[in-house]
């Protein structure tokens, strides 16, 4: 049994480190200083980055964590200390649902919402939908993570004469909020590497653009752009915005590390 | 001794002769069952408590001495099945004329096993009660928080650490920030449920003496395991068995001579 343990575990990890350092193999080389401050450049012409592609995601990860971080932490709160309740099932289940929905749906559904009645691709379009899909991943680890403060804790507080509110806010979810955060960030890189929600809502732009109602570039279509072209220049870097998702990954667990280790953390 | 025996015949007979002696009774309950999922935890149960008096309650395991407890602060609001009926007084007044946090204010509860909030550091935790309801002089904070741990006898040990976490603290230090915290938003009654159960023997009797200074105050209504514990603390003490309370006297008549056989032979080991 501990033999076919590790030999599964192996199998997990073998493809992660083989793509990390592929990966970095192939986009170390076209990594520059010009990649994280130039605009792309046509085909045929030298050199280029991706600062658009870059401060794109960026925005585009603000828009959607704007409104998908706190409606998903509220809804996790409902589901969580509100159980019981028919509503409250409800709501859990279609969270349920709604977390397996194939990212690429919920960019259609972006499309009919916002990109077809402002006849455009905009980043409003694309933070919309990576907002959605940040919802069912905030609201199940906000559930979790306020399911494991113990109960006694809540008497505790209640006990006291705190309302069962203030109790939610200022106990529970300060008790829990070093794994909501962790939850949070992770969501935020699973987000940040999505490119099919963003095809044809943000869809993609070649020059500088932070106007959300305009389209809007992003790291992973810029990649997907770059990938599907027949030009090794360009292929060199697809590799490169790849291994620069990667590293966003990557600091983002390191952070998660760090905060996780903050200093009234012992509890949960 | 001889006024003691009065007050416990009052206490015990439930008929209070003259309605002036109200004044004593800090809560009394009539014809009090709880129930869980339609299932009697404890059922008729008619029991007062004297004012700045320790009354203990004893019983065997499950016979439903949290549950009578957690009656008195509205604590079965939480458990969805559950259900309250009968009367409850409480300083004079029906317990629906409460709201839940009126109320736990007035009544406030030190739990069996230390619960200090973990995010919070022990300054933090005394005055949780007070600055989540919308007390914020900083001041007037710092000073009942000085007040209040010296009454759980907690002072000394913290007063140059009142900033670190509460978990770096003992258990039973942790026990007695706790018994602070209930303090600091000065209830008239603590309900105390086995509050040393977890604590080692030192920790226990530092408990039991702050317990002994604060019924100066505050009336004690304290749930035990320990029958040695319950003739040490307290003035009263009740006998529950399968839910039912079977003798409330002084602490004196319930250990010495109780009219109850049941509490004779709990008292004296033959069963429990
Ligand atoms: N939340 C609950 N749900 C269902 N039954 C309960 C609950 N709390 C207590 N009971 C039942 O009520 C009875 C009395 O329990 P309890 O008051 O905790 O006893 P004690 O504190 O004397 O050990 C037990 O039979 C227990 O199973
Ligand atoms: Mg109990």
């Amino acid at each position: 049994m501990l033999s076919l343990c590790i030999l599964a575990a192996t199998l997990a990890v073998v493809p992660l480190i083989y793509i990390f350092f592929y990966t970095t193999g192939a986009g170390l080389t076209s990594l520059n200083f010009d990649f994280f401050t130039a605009l792309p450049k046509p085909f045929g012409e030298e050199g280029g980055g991706m600062v658009n592609a870059i401060v794109g995601t960026i925005i585009l990860i603000g828009l959607g964590g704007l409104f998908g971080i706190p409606i998903g932490i509220l809804t996790g709160i409902y589901v969580s200390e509100y159980s019981g309740s028919l509503m409250s099932n409800v709501v859990k289940f279609i969270t349920d649902v709604l977390s397996g929905i194939p990212s690429i749906v919920i960019g259609i559904f972006a499309y009919g919402l916002i990109v077809l009645p402002m006849q455009r691709f905009s980043a409003l379009a694309g933070g919309f939908a990576l907002g959605i899909l940040m919802i069912p991943t905030v609201t199940r680890i906000t559930e979790e993570m306020l399911k494991l403060v113990p109960h006694t804790l809540r008497e505790a507080s209640l006990a006291l004469g705190i309302s069962r509110w203030k109790t939610t806010l200022r106990i529970t979810l300060r008790t829990a909020s070093s794994g909501i955060i962790t939850g949070i960030l992770l969501a935020i890189a699973r987000a940040a590497g999505e490119t099919a929600p963003l095809l044809f809502t943000s869809f993609g732009n070649s020059f500088w653009s932070t106007s959300l109602d305009q389209p809007m570039a992003s790291i992973p279509v810029q990649i997907f752009n770059y990938a599907i072209s027949p030009y090794d220049e360009w292929h060199r870097k697809a590799w490169a915005g790849a291994f620069v998702l990667i590293s966003i990954v990557f600091i983002v667990n390191l952070i998660v590390r760090v905060v996780t280790r903050n200093k009234y953390s012992g509890s949960v | 001794m001889q006024e003691v025996l009065i007050n416990t015949d009052i206490v015990a007979e439930e008929n209070i002769p003259d309605k002036s002696k109200k004044g004593f009774v800090a809560l009394s309950t009539e014809g009090l069952t709880v129930t869980f999922d339609s299932r009697p935890a404890i059922s008729d149960v008619n029991i007062s408590f004297l004012k700045n008096k320790v009354t203990s309650i004893i019983g065997p395991s499950g016979c439903g001495k949290s549950t009578l407890l957690r009656s008195f602060n509205y604590m079965h609001d939480l458990i969805p099945k559950s259900e309250v009926t009968g009367k409850i007084t409480v300083l004079g007044k029906n317990i629906n004329e409460y709201d839940s946090v009126g109320l736990r204010k007035k009544v406030g509860m030190v739990f069996q096993k230390p619960n200090p909030f973990p995010t919070l550091s022990v300054f933090e935790n005394v005055i949780a009660g007070l600055k989540y309801t919308g007390n914020n002089k900083k001041s007037e904070l710092e000073e009942i928080c000085e007040n209040v741990l010296k009454l759980s006898g907690l002072w000394d040990e913290v007063k140059d650490r009142l900033k670190v976490s509460a978990l770096a603290l003992s258990g039973g230090q942790q026990q007695r920030l706790c018994i602070a915290r209930t303090l600091a938003v000065s209830p008239d009654i603590i309900l105390m449920d086995e509050p040393t159960s977890a604590l080692d023997p030192i920790s226990t009797s530092k408990i039991e003496e702050s317990i002994f200074h604060l019924k100066q105050n505050y009336t004690l209504i304290i749930v035990t395991h320990n029958m040695q514990q319950a003739a040490r603390i307290s003035d009263y003490t009740a006998y529950m068995y399968l839910g039912k309370l079977i003798e409330l006297a002084s602490t004196r008549k319930i250990f010495t001579s109780p009219s109850e056989k049941l509490t004779e032979e709990y008292i004296t080991g033959k069963f429990g």
